[in-house]
């Protein structure tokens, strides 16, 4: 690795950690972000020169600590309060080295501020994938298909929103983090499935997002130890993500459950994702819809194929889905399931009764998974017509194609 | 810090609140208003006469310009606010959400502006 390429990876992985110390030490989340950036151009100017320091985490944080320290002297001239300077003193003070879970509580107390609910969801996921995660702001505007300015804006406003506003740097208190950390998993979920499938674009995966949303997966089980909806969201995100590698052709294309070859799936993470999903089975209380999602997706990685795949538990497991969270969407799940257990026709009767319902107006798969039921049952010119609507409701290109290969095999 | 509780609710649903109902949420409002100004946390709040008793007012070119009712017509109007004192957001919200308006109307949680 050159120089340069070491020191942008530590940066990457210890933005986030850096960042939600100093929060701590000065209290503002605008000072403490220009602080870090202060802090990295002083590491890109020194460590290529001489020894990389120990501890990079500690050297940057403890260089960023004076460059906000500066900042604020520099306010204080012109501002001329004592207060400013009490605050310095405090700064001083707090300092030292901090133990490992002082660490852990300010990473967990960065993920809370940025997924609180009183900021926009969307605003949420840019907050989190900025801060937590460390993508440059640039790269957050890439994941959102926005311009950097306009992205920069946003993260702006959010910032000066927690700080204005008054939103607290801190972990929910025992009642409230129910609610809150389900909050945040809702965000992770969010940045896992635009990198599963995207919503427009020409690619159908983002593999980066999918990996920050495992990454932060993975801390949130670290940090808060034994909650089923965590193990849950984890394992599910593994097993997703295991599949990765069948899910695309080398030209792009879309390759279908039903016809991926399953000796391309990352076994090892599987293997770790099963684990996950059995860890979060067995924690005592009423069943969490993200493992139970994590339990239909480990059904689907255990099968040795299509057809020899456990059908009844799989719709069995959505019932249960229905029941704890129903939504139009798990409907529409349910119904693909069933018509692997009790065909295509019966399927179809279920898929109609939700497009009646007008729940799903909009949502691209639904005439999605009617073409595909109508091909099946051989009602050809209506699985045309569906399969035009879907390719009008997507955005996404590799999409488009499949659909087009559909209605070319469909002839007519 | 401080933060406004702006209490919006529809006034069309209100004026068909019967008596009883009228007098439970008032009772409700007193219990409230009691126990924040016993927590320390209250520092103002009011009642408003409905919105048909607004004037809105503009100076343009000087001069003083004036219409009947409030600034914008929606679905729900401001109804009353309470001036708290509040650690952060999260022990604002804990109070607006426990404000007898939020069970059907909304609160609108706001800051105060701190001039250094």
């Amino acid at each position: 690795m050159t120089p340069s390429a070491e020191i942008d990876r530590i940066f990457r992985d210890e933005a986030g950690r850096a960042l939600a110390t100093l929060i701590r030490l000065v209290g503002d989340f605008d000072l403490a972000e220009e602080a870090l950036q202060d802090a990295f151009a002083v590491a890109l100017a020194r460590w290529p020169a001489c020894e990389m320091p120990d501890n990079p985490r500690a050297w940057l944080v403890n260089v960023a600590r004076n460059k906000a320290i500066d900042r604020i002297r520099r306010q204080a001239t012109f501002r001329g309060k004592q207060q400013q300077l009490v605050h310095e003193l405090e700064l001083d003070a707090r300092a030292d080295d901090d133990p490992p879970a002082m660490l852990d509580d300010d990473m967990l107390r960065l993920i809370f501020t940025c997924c609180h609910p009183a900021l926009a969801a969307e605003v949420q996921v840019a907050l989190t994938l900025r801060t937590v995660c460390g993508l440059s702001t640039a790269q957050v505007a890439r994941a959102f298909l926005v311009g950097e300015e306009a992205m920069a804006q946003r993260l702006v406003r959010a910032r000066q929103k927690i700080r204005l506003a008054g939103i607290p740097y801190e972990v929910p208190e025992r009642d409230a983090l129910e609610p809150r950390l389900n909050g945040a998993l809702a965000v992770i979920y969010l940045v896992f499935t635009e990198g599963y499938v995207a919503t427009s674009g020409a690619d159908l995966m983002r593999p980066d997002l999918a990996v920050e949303a495992i990454r932060l997966g993975r801390l949130l089980d670290r940090l808060i130890p034994g909650r089923a909806e965590i193990k849950g969201l984890l394992a599910l995100m593994l097993l997703h993500d295991a599949r990765r590698a069948g899910r695309e052709t080398g030209a792009g294309d879309i390759v279908l459950l039903e016809e991926q070859d399953r000796a391309l799936w990352d076994r090892a993470q599987i293997e770790e994702g099963l684990g996950l999903v059995e860890a979060a089975l067995r924690v005592p209380g009423r069943p969490q819809p993200y493992a139970v999602q994590a339990a239909i997706a480990a059904l689907h990685a255990r099968a040795p194929g299509w057809a020899q795949t456990d059908w009844p538990q799989i719709a069995g497991l959505y019932e249960v889905l229905l029941r704890i969270s129903p939504s139009p969407v798990i409907e529409l799940n349910h119904a693909a399931a069933v018509s692997m257990v009790d065909g295509p026709a019966r399927a179809l009767d279920l898929v109609n009764a939700i497009a009646a319902r007008g729940g799903l107006d909009g949502y691209e798969l639904l005439p999605a998974v009617r073409a595909d039921l109508l091909r099946r049952l051989g009602r050809t010119q209506e699985a045309r017509q569906a399969y035009v609507a879907a390719t009008a409701a997507t955005q996404l290109e590799p999409l488009r194609r499949l659909y087009a290969r559909r209605l070319a095999e469909l002839g007519v | 810090m401080q933060y406004l509780l702006l209490i919006y609710r529809n006034e069309a649903e209100l004026s068909k609140m019967t008596a009883t109902n009228r007098e439970k949420m008032s009772a409700e409002y007193g219990a409230f208003t009691q126990s924040i100004i016993q927590s320390g946390n209250f520092k103002a709040g009011d009642g408003l006469q409905p919105t048909t008793t607004a004037t809105t007012v503009r100076v343009r070119d000087g001069k003083i310009l004036t219409t009947d009712g409030p600034f914008a017509e929606t679905r729900e109007q401001l109804g009353g606010y309470y001036l708290v004192e509040a650690r952060d957001l999260d022990a604002a919200i804990a109070m607006a959400a426990r404000i007898p308006g939020a069970r059907e109307g909304s609160i609108e949680v706001r800051p105060i502006m701190i001039y250094k």
